[in-house]
């Protein structure tokens, strides 16, 4: 039997595939299943001058600290339990983001949703009137060649086409050939990131056979089609320390040594030490021995 | 009721805010507007819809800090922004700075190009104050919060809404802004902000004291209403029995 192909790949492979001044969306919504294994190895890459487009968590903060940034296009950067992202919040104050975008939360699905239907914007009411048109000189308006019931033909904002080179995301199950299902409550928009760029890479729990993505789950869980993906990776908590509902929860007690971390030069660099210096599987291991360990000393302080 | 604490009359004038929306997606973001939501939908407006703040409408009215209730539909973050472009939708955002023409600014304090402190970022203000009905909770009242001018307009007022066009105000609808110490409105002369009411035990001179612009005050200013007992009731015994609000609104004997 012919089989369409194998995607598979590593870690490193995906990596292989970005180069620096290239536009990455990253999938998921703050701090929630977001492909935090792509970004580590993003940021152990020698990758820079990106122009990155997310709904903002972690991933925005590290790549910011790792100084890989070189636009930024958000709408909030947020840790949800912590509300202000530290990394972020320090590269702004210090004003180490050459570029900054910051856009309403709804422009950006228009924004995505014009790129993955090809279209170089879309017309959306929010941005009118506030400050994202004043901060952003190159959003333009657009008049409405349709007159409204009461005769206006009224003007909205152009929102521009979010064309991203890479997409990177993060489900909860993938085959090889790239249909992957999320099990969690939102599937975010990480269909949307895949569509709207020119390579998407699926990072996932677990690779399963076609046939076990529909054993448990309905099939409208399904919501990456193979023919949007061009690599897919196993990375098991590969969202950490964010959700993988319901594989795992945000991993809340890391959540906040690592923004504890954040807060001070010295024990940010020891956090990166630990955490950050090797691979995923360093990562990982380092992660089991800090809550084996430190998170009980912690506690007691 | 003399017993009656500060949080309790804030959670009753939050709820005041959604009683005459009719059957409209409740969007309230933290706890006091959560409370004051699920308080209107056990009394003055059953027919809100109300989500688990995550990804679920629910049937029920669960106490804060649980979402376990009965299931009614599936509102994930992109059919929000589904029903924000749609309309029936009544958000209660925070502020960070609120200005006397109404603007919001939850962004950035300082120049926004190099801000002193990082906010949130602009999320969905700009998008809601043009789309839904579009309210505010302040937890603490003071001049560095009500001032002159915001430094980003996240949350666009009615002034800033016409000055953009038809298209701005079409569906602008500013609610209120509650805040521990009043009830406002922006409907002053010039769409400005206005006093509708003061908490017990707040007078119209420690208003103007805590803001940093001169609040429209009008010839009568009444007192916001106390809760009902039965209100009192639900607040205490079912919505919040682990007294979370007094996180937001402490009790005099604990500021």
């Amino acid at each position: 039997m012919t089989r369409p192909r194998d995607k598979q790949m590593s870690i490193d492979d995906v990596v292989s595939r970005i180069s620096s001044g290239m536009t990455i969306g990253i999938g998921g919504w703050g701090p929630r299943r977001k492909p935090m294994a792509l970004v580590r190895a993003l940021l152990r890459s020698d990758v820079t001058d990106l122009t990155v487009v997310s709904w903002g968590g972690a991933d925005v903060g590290l790549l910011a600290e790792a100084g890989k940034i070189r636009r930024l296009v958000y709408a909030f950067v947020s840790l949800d339990s912590i509300p202000l992202e530290p990394l972020f919040a320090k590269a702004r104050q210090d004003g180490t983001i050459p570029e900054i975008a910051e856009w309403d939360e709804g422009m950006f699905f228009t924004g995505l949703k014009a790129a993955s239907e090809r279209l170089p914007f879309l017309p959306m009411r929010a941005g009118l009137g506030s400050d994202v048109l004043t901060n952003n000189p190159d959003l333009s308006l657009v008049t409405s060649p349709y007159p409204a019931a009461d005769g206006v033909h009224e003007e909205f904002v152009a929102v521009p086409a979010l064309n991203l080179d890479v997409a990177l995301v993060h489900m909860n199950r993938a085959d090889v050939h790239g249909n992957a299902s999320y099990l969690g409550p939102d599937p975010y928009f990480d269909d949307l990131f895949c569509m709207a760029a020119q390579q998407a890479f699926v990072s996932c729990e677990q690779i399963v056979d076609t046939a076990g993505l529909t054993v448990d789950a309905p099939v409208q869980r399904l919501l990456i089609h193979r023919t949007q993906v061009d690599g897919v990776v196993e990375t098991p908590n590969g969202a950490h320390f964010t959700t993988c509902t319901p594989d795992y929860e945000r991993d809340e007690a890391f959540q906040k040594h690592y923004a504890r971390s954040a807060a001070d030069p010295q024990s940010w660099a020891a956090f990166k030490a630990r955490f950050l210096s090797g691979d995923e599987a360093a990562y990982q291991t380092a992660v089991a021995d800090w809550r084996r360990s430190d998170q009980h000393g912690e506690k007691g302080k | 009721m003399s017993d009656v604490t500060r949080a309790e009359i804030c959670a009753t004038a939050i709820a005041d805010t959604f009683a005459g929306d009719g059957e409209i997606f409740a969007s309230p973001m933290g706890l006091m507007p959560t409370l004051g939501v699920r308080l209107a939908k056990l009394t003055s407006n059953p027919d809100l819809a109300i989500s688990d703040g995550e990804s679920l409408f629910l049937a029920g009215v669960p106490p804060l800090g649980s979402g376990r209730e009965v299931v009614e539909g599936w509102i994930p973050f992109r059919r929000v922004f589904d029903v924000v472009a749609n309309g029936p939708r009544h958000v209660m955002m925070g502020a960070t700075q609120i200005d006397r023409h109404g603007n919001q600014n939850i962004s950035a304090i300082g120049d926004f190009a190099r801000p002193s402190r990082q906010l949130l970022g602009s999320r969905g203000a700009p998008g809601n104050t043009v789309n839904n009905r579009t309210s505010y909770w302040v937890p603490k009242h003071s001049p560095r919060v009500f001032v002159e001018a915001v430094d980003v307009v996240t949350g666009v007022g009615p002034r800033r809404a016409r000055e953009a066009g038809v298209a701005a105000t079409r569906f602008h609808d500013l609610g209120r802004i509650v805040t521990n110490l009043g009830v406002f409105d922006v409907r002053g002369p010039d769409d400005t902000v206005r006093l509708l009411s003061t908490h017990p035990g707040v007078s119209v001179a420690d208003v103007q004291q805590a803001s940093g612009f001169e609040v429209y005050v009008g010839a009568e200013v009444p007192n916001t209403r106390e809760p009902s007992a039965g209100e009192l009731m639900l607040i205490r015994e079912m919505l919040d029995p682990r007294g979370l609000r007094y996180r937001e609104v402490p009790k005099p004997e604990e500021q």
